[in-house]
């Protein structure tokens, strides 16, 4: 009861601080606004990062391309020896007169290409589109379906894929390094700035400390008002993070520069970004009260 | 029983000024004592000692059985709570009422609302202030906002009560009617300390008077003694006077 007690005059003289000392806390709320927002637009391309990459990892295929003489039997026969391999996860046939027909769909210029050739006429090879479980081992598993007889040609990507996914991952640290320092920063900034509105109320520590406050209820309604300007420096991140991107999804329809680069579903993505912000801004408000009030509490 | 105790009590500041040297004093339960002294002798370092706002490099201080001395920081508001201490700049916080100057001690203690506002408005009764409990500090007079702040010394009913320099912003006549309030709350039991270059004061009240010079007790005048020796006929005493006024 008495500690309840304690709470709730602190969370309103917390509250009452913010509001008091409102050009002091407009200094720190807009600190956290800014880092807060750097955070969001940091975080949001890191996922997306990520979200590229899995997407592109798990459309790796390699396209098995057979030679024309073989029959049904022979290409079963192959198939069977693709699946022993173990890294491979599914295989998909398509028959060369399917691939002309989709072909045809792609665009004009193949359609009336295409169009004019007989069945027997067909240059295309029928293919195995074979999945894998583990991308990284792409290569080896390409080899050993080369050697087997019938394939006439195996491709995977190479060298590009790989290229981009190692770009991709560089980026995604990058981007990691740079939310933590951000994160890292604001403490910091929270801190001093904080500082500032604590010197001004320097007396009134003091004479708390004078008439028997505890250093724990002392620092208890700096730690919650923290917590409030943490709160509201959250609230413009969290509003930019949900209808900005939102938007940005829906103009670019989803799809960035290349049908493989997808983004990230806005739903609930944006929100789970949201609570993550409100989170860093609380704990980053809270963390900067207490280690601003300690320097002129004796402990 | 001596409710304050101390014994060869030493204080080096970590300038390598050394402010008291291996002072010994007792102080009774229920007396009122003077500490006087010329600026720079050590009296404000030998009471913020006493409220643990300095600790003693060597010594022992015993206020009411607890070794003051020994007390951890983070452990010192205990000690607080048990004493009161009012100050020459009163040190109000001058967004509150003078109720809720009074108020917000108790508030911080968690105790009931109730109980606070009935040991607040008996604090408040008690120095003369029933009439102004809505007032904010800047509305009141140096003397009315030095109740208040005794008020808050005394809301929680201290067994010792420190002033430190009480009446140093006030006029004469303020002066008393100050020190007619501390002599109140010594009447109800509790112990008061008061630092004070107020020679006036300290002659119309005829209480314990301790003179510090230089780090040490030098004078110790005792109550009842007063009369025989005027103390303000006292050389050293005179000096004390003296120094203060020119210095300060």
């Amino acid at each position: 009861m008495k500690t309840f007690r304690i709470l709730v005059r602190n969370i309103r003289d917390g509250l009452k601080n913010v509001v008091r000392n409102l050009s002091l806390s407009f200094a720190s709320i807009s600190c956290i606004t800014v880092t807060l927002l750097l955070v969001a637009v940091s975080m949001i391309g890191s996922l997306n990062v990520e979200n590229f990459t899995k997407t592109i990892r798990d459309d790796f295929t390699i396209v098995t391309y057979m030679n024309n003489e073989l029959t049904e039997d022979q290409e079963n026969e192959i198939k069977a020896q693709i699946q022993k391999i173990n890294n491979v996860e599914s295989i998909t046939f398509e028959s060369k007169k399917e691939i002309a027909e989709q072909m045809k769909e792609e665009s004009e210029v193949f359609n009336n290409i295409i169009t004019s050739w007989s069945d027997s006429e067909n240059p295309l090879y029928d293919t195995f589109k074979v999945k894998v479980k583990d991308s990284e081992k792409i290569s080896d598993t390409a080899e050993k379906i080369k050697k087997i007889e019938g394939i006439a040609q195996v491709k995977y990507g190479e060298g590009m894929i790989d290229s981009l996914m190692t770009i991709f991952n560089i980026i995604e640290k990058i981007l990691i390094v740079v939310v933590i320092s951000l994160v890292v920063v604001t403490a910091f900034l929270i801190v001093n700035t904080i500082k500032i509105t604590i010197f001004s109320r320097q007396e009134e520590v003091e004479i708390k400390r004078l008439v028997g406050a505890s250093n724990f209820s002392i620092k208890q309604p700096f730690v919650i008002e923290g917590l409030f300007l943490g709160l509201l420096g959250s609230i413009v991140p969290v509003l930019v993070t949900i209808y900005a991107y939102s938007f940005f999804y829906e103009k670019t329809g989803g799809i960035l520069f290349s049908h493989f680069i997808k983004l990230v579903d806005p739903y609930p993505f944006v929100f789970i970004i949201s609570i993550i912000l409100v989170v860093i801004g609380i704990i980053v408000g809270m963390f900067g009260s207490s280690r601003a009030v300690r320097r002129y509490l004796k402990i | 029983m001596e409710f304050i105790k101390l014994r060869n009590v030493e204080k080096v500041y970590p300038t390598g000024v050394t402010a008291i040297y291996g002072l010994n004093l007792d102080i009774k339960k229920g007396d009122f004592a003077f500490i006087i002294g010329a600026s720079g002798s050590g009296k404000s370092t030998l009471i913020k000692m006493l409220y643990r706002e300095e600790k003693a490099t060597n010594g022992e201080i015993i206020i009411g059985g607890v070794q003051v001395g020994r007390l951890k920081n983070r452990k010192v508001y205990k000690l607080r709570r048990k004493l009161g201490i009012v100050f020459q700049d009163f040190k109000l916080l001058p967004r509150l009422t003078a109720y809720e100057n009074v108020a917000f001690a108790l508030e911080m203690y968690g105790l009931p609302k109730d109980e606070v506002r009935m040991k607040t408005l008996k604090a408040l009764d008690l120095v003369g202030l029933k009439e102004k409990v809505k007032s904010y500090p800047n509305e009141l007079s140096g003397g009315e906002q030095q109740r208040v702040a005794i008020a808050r010394a005394i809301v929680n009913a201290p067994k010792l009560l420190i002033c430190d320099e009480p009446t140093g912003n006030l006029d004469k006549k303020t002066s008393l009617e100050i020190m007619k309030v501390l002599e109140v709350i010594n009447n109800l039991g509790t112990t008061v300390i008061v630092v004070t270059h107020d020679s006036d004061i300290v002659n119309k009240m005829k209480k314990r008077v301790i003179l510090i010079d230089q780090g040490r007790v030098k004078k110790d005048f005792e109550k009842g003694t007063y009369d025989k020796n005027d103390f303000t006929k006292d050389e050293d005493v005179q000096k004390a006077f003296v120094k203060n006024e020119d210095g300060e």
